[in-house]
């Protein structure tokens, strides 16, 4: 089974990174503070976690700064997994 | 002592010529946009004077002058000229807020162009719909966005001229021209076109409640509006150092990030990366910004992160804040107050207005989540709901409107002549957009809801018609729900505005399904990329709802106030016209 940071990098990878940009995006590359996802997008992406990880993520922890990167997306998901 | 000194006493026997008087503007001087806000000033003195701090992603950093601002911008509008664009050809910017951004901005205009900036995030739809009815002739672009102009180009017969101005030249399709500003030569003079009052200048896009976008038209004149309330409103003086967040994709960032500001000869910072609050303070703290203009969204997420955020960055810098794009809630105002030490200075105005019209003043007390008061020079007025004849009670609640005539307004809707005439109250049928512009005895209706106290305070009460503001940001139902409908899975749907904490509301999309498909998070996630991917983010759904049916009228056509009513617990109204089961 893929790991879960693998899993959500593609997603991200395949949704909000065109094909023949110039990006190189690993799990420790900024997403938000670098424009890659808006604070619009993010809600998109909080619902692929919700739906995946069947989990509730709370609006108050899915912040700009909790989405800014793959680890810190894995590591919020992982705390609301129990 | 601020530049407005007394609110009062500016009322009195007010005049916009004071305008002139505040640019040092002497009859016979060049009027075009272009050249006011980067030759002018260094004419007047301020060549080596910094222009523009940029900061990108990644630690990136660069500084402009004045001078720089000239050279760079005479560099565009030559390189448009050579391309055979003429004055009055729409161009289209389409980009991050790179400073190429800014610089074609001028150029454009100093080569009498008509400047069309759009929101780089908007997806191939939004772009083709506003570049078609613009019948835009030519666009600058970088090299991550121009693959959503490739998409659309067989459409756009009229787009001629597609300029790439950042990236790798190698990744270039034939027919399409190169040009980074700042490895080319440098164009020391350039004959700026000789702007009339009325000539075209910018011409940004709006949503309204039926139809596709409207392209508002402004003209050089707006800038004795822009100048004059950058000065009075947002205090803007000499040794400042100004951040306004807006992007020049929509209007605040165009009358606020670039003409008021520069025609003033104010250094300007811009921070082209995503949001966090971190960074945000930073950006501020780094830069010493003094002057901060930004939208109620961004405040309410700075709230949420809280003041030991605040307190571990040195904002002593700041002296002024202001707001737009959105009612500022008392809330947001008092927070400021208390983790700033300043409190949010609220300005009302819209795309079409393309000045600040309602505002709180530096000086005058603030009633935390009022609009504030009239500028000088503005006919405010609250026109009833039903009758359009105005109020003047105190706290009834009224349409607001305003008398034509102000510097900036917008001088037309982009060939639609029947739209512009729709706005204002008491107009003949006949009327056209030069006499309605200037007849002081109608009302320019906004759309939007207000009510007056006894003080003469206005306060906001919400949008009289269906557009969505979301984020401080107009979206149209009509295109978004034109979207939808291409979605294989989608039947028919509404889009309506449902309440968000920190947006002020977001879109919400209630949907019937075509047969064979289910509602499932797999559906809802497919929706929801769909039309960020075609539209914009901003016009992303954050919500959808599948139903049945869908409420109609009896000939055929959806109530959203319905649903909107439904979403927001309010009153759902006269229900007459709805269709029967």
């Amino acid at each position: 089974m893929a790991e879960m940071k693998d899993v959500v990098l593609e997603y991200i990878i395949d949704e909000y990174v065109d094909e023949d940009d110039d990006l190189e995006v690993g799990v420790d590359s900024p997403l938000i503070s670098s424009g890659i996802v808006d604070s619009f997008s993010m809600v998109s992406l909080k619902i692929f976690l919700e739906k995946k990880y069947d989990i509730k993520l709370p609006d108050d922890e899915a912040t700009p700064d909790a989405f800014d990167t793959v680890t810190k997306i894995v590591e919020l998901v992982k705390k609301h997994q129990g | 002592m601020s530049n407005i000194r007394s609110y009062e006493e500016r009322l009195k026997g007010f005049d916009w010529s004071v305008s002139r008087e505040v640019l040092g503007w002497t009859e016979g001087e060049l009027l075009n946009i272009g050249h006011m806000c980067s030759d002018r000033i260094c004419a007047n003195g301020g060549a080596d004077r910094t222009a523009l701090i940029w900061e990108g992603f990644g630690g990136k950093k660069q500084t402009y002058t004045f001078d720089d601002l000239r050279v760079h911008s005479n560099a565009f509008a030559k390189l448009l000229q050579d391309q055979g664009l003429e004055p009055g050809d729409r161009i289209c910017i389409f980009m991050d807020k790179i400073p190429s951004l800014y610089f074609s901005f001028l150029g454009i205009l100093k080569m009498g162009g008509i400047a069309q900036p759009l929101f780089s995030a908007f997806g191939d739809e939004s772009l083709e719909v506003r570049l078609d009815s613009a019948g835009t002739r030519a666009i600058l672009t970088t090299q991550k966005h121009v693959k959503k102009v490739r998409k659309i180009l067989d459409r756009l017969p009229e787009l001629k001229h597609i300029i790439v101005v950042e990236g790798n030249e190698a990744k270039l399709k034939d027919g399409e021209v190169f040009f980074d500003v700042e490895a080319a030569p440098r164009v020391e003079e350039f004959d700026s076109f000789r702007a009339e009052p009325e000539s075209p200048s910018v011409l940004h896009y709006t949503s309204g409640t039926t139809g596709q976008p409207k392209g508002a038209m402004h003209v050089h004149s707006s800038v004795w509006g822009q100048v004059l309330t950058a000065s009075w409103v947002l205090d803007l003086r000499p040794d400042d150092i100004y951040w306004c967040t807006a992007d020049p994709g929509w209007v605040t960032g165009t009358s606020y990030g670039i003409i008021g500001p520069w025609a003033l000869g104010i250094t300007q910072c811009v921070l082209d990366s995503g949001f966090t609050s971190k960074r945000w303070y930073e950006f501020i703290q780094d830069n010493r910004v003094t002057v901060w203009y930004s939208a109620p969204t961004a405040i309410r997420s700075l709230m949420r992160d809280g003041e030991d955020l605040v307190r571990a960055h040195d904002l002593s810098t700041l002296r002024h804040l202001a707001s737009v794009g959105e009612p500022l809630n008392a809330e947001a105002v008092i927070w400021s107050e208390k983790a700033y030490g300043l409190p949010f200075h609220d300005t009302f105005w819209q795309t079409e207005t393309g000045a600040m019209m309602i505002v709180n003043y530096p000086g005058m007390p603030i009633k935390p989540g009022s609009m504030g008061k009239p500028f000088p020079g503005i006919g405010a007025g609250l026109l009833d709901l039903e009758t359009q004849e105005p109020v003047d009670e105190p706290g009834k609640v009224g349409l607001i409107a305003f008398r034509p005539g102000w510097p900036s307004m917008f001088r037309r809707y982009w060939k639609k002549p029947d739209i512009y005439r729709s706005k204002f109250a008491g107009a003949a049928d006949d009327a056209m957009p030069d006499e309605l512009r200037t007849d002081e005895s109608l009302w320019y209706v906004s759309g939007d809801r207000a009510s007056v106290d006894k003080d003469g305070y206005w306060w906001f009460v919400g949008r009289d018609d269906d557009v969505i503001n979301t984020g401080g940001h107009l979206v149209g139902p009509f295109e978004i729900e034109s979207a939808l409908v291409e979605h294989e899975a989608i039947a028919e749907a509404a889009a309506i505005g449902k309440p968000d904490d920190v947006n002020m509301e977001v879109v919400k999309a209630v949907v019937t399904l075509n047969p064979g498909f289910e509602p499932s998070g797999d559906l809802e996630l497919s929706i929801m990329n769909f039309i960020r991917k075609r539209l914009s983010p901003l016009a992303m759904p954050q919500e959808i709802e599948y139903v049945e049916k869908l409420p109609k009228t009896r000939s055929g056509k959806i109530l959203r106030r319905y649903l909107r009513a439904l979403e927001w617990g309010e009153e759902v109204g006269d229900l007459s016209t709805l269709e029967d089961d």
